[in-house]
This record gives C-alpha cells, sequence and structure tokens, in this order.
C-alpha cells in the first residue's frame, strides 16, 4: 500500500517537474524570440529548412488527401442524393482540418526530429557548453531561430497544402466523377468564408511553434550518448503529434465552438 | 594588500549529483600567468571541476572568483561578460560539426565580438597556422578531419580571442605521443605569447611535467596534493607516488577494493 503510494508520489512529483522545466524552457525560449539581438542568417536558412524542404512531402500529403475526400465524400453522399457537396466538403476540410493537421504531423516527423537530434548531439558532445564559453546563449543561437522559423513557415506551408488539396480533390471530381469543371470551382468558393482559412492558419502557426519548441526541448536536455539522442528524438515527434491533436481541438471550439 | 588578487580562486567548492557527491571541498588558488595542472583518476572529477567554475555547472556551496569577482550565481548576461575571459579546450573538442573549420575557429569573435566575418576569417587562418594547420584545412568540415587535427582545431579556437584565461581537458588523450608532445608543445608557446593563466586537466604525466608550473592531484573529491611540478617526484604523498608511476598496487587501489 505504501509502495503504490510511493510510486504514484513518484510519478507525481516527475510529472511536475517535467512541466515546470519546459514552462521555463518555453519562457525563455519565447524572451529570446522576440529580444534581440537576432541571427537572421540562422533564421533564414532555417526558414529554407522548414518551409522550402518540406514541400514535396506536405504537397504529396495534401495532393492525395484531397483526392481521397473527393472520392469518399462522392460515394458516401451519393446514399442521399447530395453529390453537389463534393467540392464544398473538400475546400472546408482542407482548410479547416486535413491541411494544419496533417501538414503539421508530417512537418513534425521531419523537422521535430531532425531538430531533437541535431541539439541532443550537440548536447551530448558538449557543443552546447562550447557555445556558453565563447559567449554565445544557445537559445538565442540554437532555440529562438528555429521556434520563429517554424511559427512563421507553417502557415505558409499550410496554405499551399490547401491550395494542392483543393486542386487534388477537383482532378477528381473533373476527372473521375465527370463533374463540369466551371461547376465544381464555383462550388468550391461558393461556402468558403475567410474564417475557414484563417482559422487553418493559425492552427499552422501553433502547430509550427509547437514542433520546434518540442524538438528543441527534448534535444536540449538529453543525455546519455547515442541512446539519449534517440529517446529525445522519439519524445520529440510522439509529444508534438499529440499537442498537435489537442491543440487542434482547442482551436477548433475557440473558433468554431458554440 | 601584498598579496595580488589570484586570477581565479576556489574555495571550499562541493558539488554533488543527486546522492554522489564529486567534489567534496576544493580549495585552489591560480595566480595570474601561472600554469596549473589537476592530475587525478577517471571520473574523479576533474571535468566538473572545470565546468563548475565556468559556470556550466552550479556548485551546490563554495565560493569561485575570478579576477576577485564571485562568479557562483551569475545571471546569464554577467556570465557572457566573465566568459569572454575565458578559452576552453573541451575533452571532446566539442567543435561544431555544422560549421566550417574556420568557422569554428572565428566563432568567439564574430558572434561573441561582432567581428566583421572577413576579418574573423583572417584571424582564424592565421590561428590555425599557429597550430599548424594549412589555410586550405579552414575549409574543411570537423568531420574531415583526424584526431589530432581536430584536437588543434580545438586550441585553435580555444585562443582565437585571446583569452586572459584557458582551460584545456585533457588536451593529450586519445593521441599517439608524438602528436601529444607536439599539442603540449603547442600549449606552452600560446600560453607563453598570450601571457594568459592555464588550468589544466591530465592523466598524462609527460604533458602535466611539460606544461606545469604548479600540480595538483584531485583525489575522492579534494585536492589532496598541490606542489611545484618539479617537486612532484619527491611529494611524500603514496597516493601521488602511485598515480605518477602508475601503479596497479597502492593506496588508491586498496581504497578501490574496500
Ligand atoms: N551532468 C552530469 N550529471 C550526472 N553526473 C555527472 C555529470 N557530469 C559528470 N558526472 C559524474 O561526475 C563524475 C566525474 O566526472 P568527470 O568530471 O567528467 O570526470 P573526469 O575526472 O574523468 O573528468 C563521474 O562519475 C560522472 O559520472
Ligand atoms: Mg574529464
Amino acid at each position: 500500500m505504501t509502495d503504490l503510494l510511493a510510486a504514484i508520489g513518484r510519478i507525481f512529483l516527475g510529472f511536475l517537474t517535467h512541466t515546470g522545466r519546459l514552462s521555463a524552457f518555453t519562457a525563455t525560449a519565447v524572451s529570446h524570440v522576440v529580444r534581440p539581438p537576432f541571427y537572421p542568417r540562422l533564421i533564414l536558412r532555417q526558414m529554407i529548412e522548414i518551409g522550402y524542404f518540406s514541400l514535396p512531402v506536405v504537397g504529396l500529403t495534401a495532393i492525395f488527401s484531397g483526392m481521397v475526400l473527393a472520392l469518399q465524400s462522392y460515394t458516401g453522399f451519393a446514399r442521399f442524393s447530395a453529390e453537389g457537396a463534393v467540392a464544398t466538403v473538400v475546400v472546408l476540410s482542407m482548410t479547416r482540418e486535413l491541411g494544419p493537421v496533417l501538414a503539421g504531423l508530417m512537418v513534425a516527423g521531419r523537422i521535430g526530429a531532425s531538430m531533437a537530434a541535431e541539439i541532443g548531439t550537440m548536447r551530448v558532445t558538449e557543443q552546447i557548453d562550447a557555445l556558453t564559453t565563447l559567449s554565445t546563449n544557445p537559445f538565442k543561437y540554437l532555440v529562438a531561430p528555429r521556434i520563429l522559423a517554424g511559427t512563421l513557415m507553417l502557415p505558409f506551408l499550410v496554405l499551399i497544402a490547401d491550395i494542392i488539396g483543393v486542386f487534388g480533390g477537383y482532378i477528381v471530381g473533373v476527372y473521375k466523377l465527370d463533374f463540369n469543371s466551371a461547376t465544381y470551382i464555383s462550388r468550391t468558393w461558393e461556402f468558403l468564408e475567410p474564417l475557414d482559412v484563417i482559422s487553418g492558419l493559425t492552427k499552422a502557426a501553433v502547430f509550427g511553434f509547437l514542433i520546434t519548441l518540442m524538438g528543441c526541448y527534448n534535444g536540449y536536455y538529453s543525455r546519455g550518448g547515442a541512446q539519449g539522442v534517440g529517446a529525445a528524438t522519439t519524445n520529440a515527434v510522439v509529444s508534438a503529434a499529440i499537442m498537435i491533436l489537442v491543440f487542434n481541438y482547442i482551436i477548433t471550439a475557440m473558433f468554431f465552438g458554440k | 594588500m601584498t598579496t595580488p588578487t589570484p586570477k581565479i580562486r576556489l574555495a571550499d567548492v562541493h558539488k554533488a549529483f543527486g546522492p554522489k557527491v564529486v567534489l567534496d571541498g576544493i580549495d585552489l588558488s591560480v595566480a595570474r600567468g601561472e600554469s596549473v595542472v589537476v592530475i587525478g583518476g577517471s571520473g574523479t572529477g576533474k571535468s566538473v571541476m572545470l565546468k563548475c567554475i565556468l559556470g556550466l555547472l552550479r556548485p551546490e556551496s563554495g565560493s569561485i572568483q575570478v579576477d576577485g569577482e564571485e562568479v557562483v550565481g551569475l545571471s546569464s548576461r554577467e556570465r557572457e561578460q566573465v566568459m569572454r575571459k575565458f578559452g576552453m579546450l573541451f575533452q571532446g573538442g566539442a567543435l561544431f560539426d555544422s560549421l566550417k573549420v574556420w568557422e569554428n575557429v572565428a566563432f568567439g569573435l564574430i558572434q561573441g565580438q561582432g567581428m566583421e566575418r572577413a576579418r574573423a576569417r583572417d584571424i582564424a587562418i592565421e590561428k590555425l597556422a599557429q597550430v599548424g594547420l594549412a589555410a586550405s584545412s579552414g575549409d574543411l568540415f570537423p568531420a574531415e578531419l583526424s584526431g589530432g587535427m581536430q584536437k588543434r582545431v580545438s586550441l585553435a579556437r580555444a585562443i582565437a580571442t585571446s583569452p586572459e584565461i584557458i582551460f584545456f581537458d585533457e588536451p593529450t588523450t586519445g593521441l599517439d605521443p608524438i602528436m601529444a608532445d607536439v599539442i603540449n608543445d603547442l600549449i606552452v608557446k600560446c600560453c607563453k605569447e598570450l601571457g594568459a593563466t592555464a588550468l589544466s586537466i591530465t592523466h598524462d604525466m609527460a604533458s602535466a611535467r611539460k606544461i606545469a608550473d604548479r600540480i595538483a592531484m584531485l583525489y575522492k573529491g579534494r585536492l589532496i596534493w598541490v606542489g611545484p611540478a618539479k617537486d612532484i617526484d619527491r611529494s611524500g604523498n603514496e597516493f601521488v607516488d602511485q598515480f605518477i608511476h602508475g601503479r596497479a598496487q597502492g593506496p588508491i587501489s586498496m581504497e578501490l577494493r574496500a
């Protein structure tokens, strides 16, 4: 009985230490994002890494999601003769949900993992200590440029994903399901509201922040050689993915909740 | 005051990791321009001692002064100022593997002091020449260098900002005897040219004899012997004798068996 209580106590304390450390890390990171000096060179390099090099994987994800959405909603809606809604369903699903969530998850796998691995390796090979001894704050030099670039580039990626996804739906709609091209396009615009896109881009910015934050945080506190870096990489991806799904619900509720 | 302020002064420094006591009351003074070498077995806390002075680790108690200024518990901004006095050669080199060799050497000049890249590059090439590396090696990445060359690059990075105090953590470990002697000569030469205060760690006695004015031996969290390098062979301390002759039998191994 006391063993059980002790175990629960330990887990609870571990949880508290962890949240406390993450909060402190987040606060320090954000303070360095908004406070000069800035490193434009490093920010630009991260923006290219996150924005440009993620385009293929995000684009592929988006086009197939758009295509399957059109196909699924067509066959599903045919049961109650609502096939006409396909274009609207595709564009609303992409901009509000699938664009940000799928792009976020793909980028979490790509960028979150590589950030945790890179910063984690720098930690265990004492490169982060070396930064400090060279009068350079690791938060300013490593963490802030990554978080800033992630928060700025994810909305850009999601906007592209939205467009490509809608285009995927259009291809299936017009070439497979025999919609009239002009009708499909006008149906796409008909019920789309600015808030649909804005909510999706807001999600993207938050996801970009979370992905880079978890990548940097897990890398920064990794220890114990190659094994520690491996664990940090896994944790970065898993925690970012879970946080994306949780915050996706919260932001949706904030924008559209009754 | 008749005695000048020591460059570095440690008084009763304690550091433990959880229940494991690593430093158990360290007292050490290093005078301006002096070269002190700390010897001791692997895992006795030599690197931890240097990291406490650099503020990378925080001792639980005790005082550490640099030029008479207390450095334990400085804010990260004040710490950056103090760091400008230091150069550090890390045990594993800790070169930034995403940067070219010359950018590594010039790092403290560009990031720490805000020097222009072109001028910093010239100085970096000059420092590389001082440690016997050709200018062409400046455009390689650290991973493309052999172990001995990496040590020399680390040395060049440690001296690039012409620091007043230089720490060398096991500068010759893992090198062949000839390369080790080359590094020893470089350390002596660099310290002489810069007039720097040096604190080094080694368990290579040839290296210790060559670079030390004074030698201190760390054992079980305390400095059990401190004295002029020339007296090391007649220290009258059986722990020191066992260590410098590398005998398996003696008080140190008896402690291990107990
Ligand atoms: N960051 C750390 N966390 C926990 N233990 C550490 C840490 N750094 C060093 N230690 C422990 O402190 C002891 C001394 O390490 P170190 O100073 O690296 O030894 P050495 O004298 O070989 O340089 C070792 O037993 C090591 O396991
Ligand atoms: Mg060591």
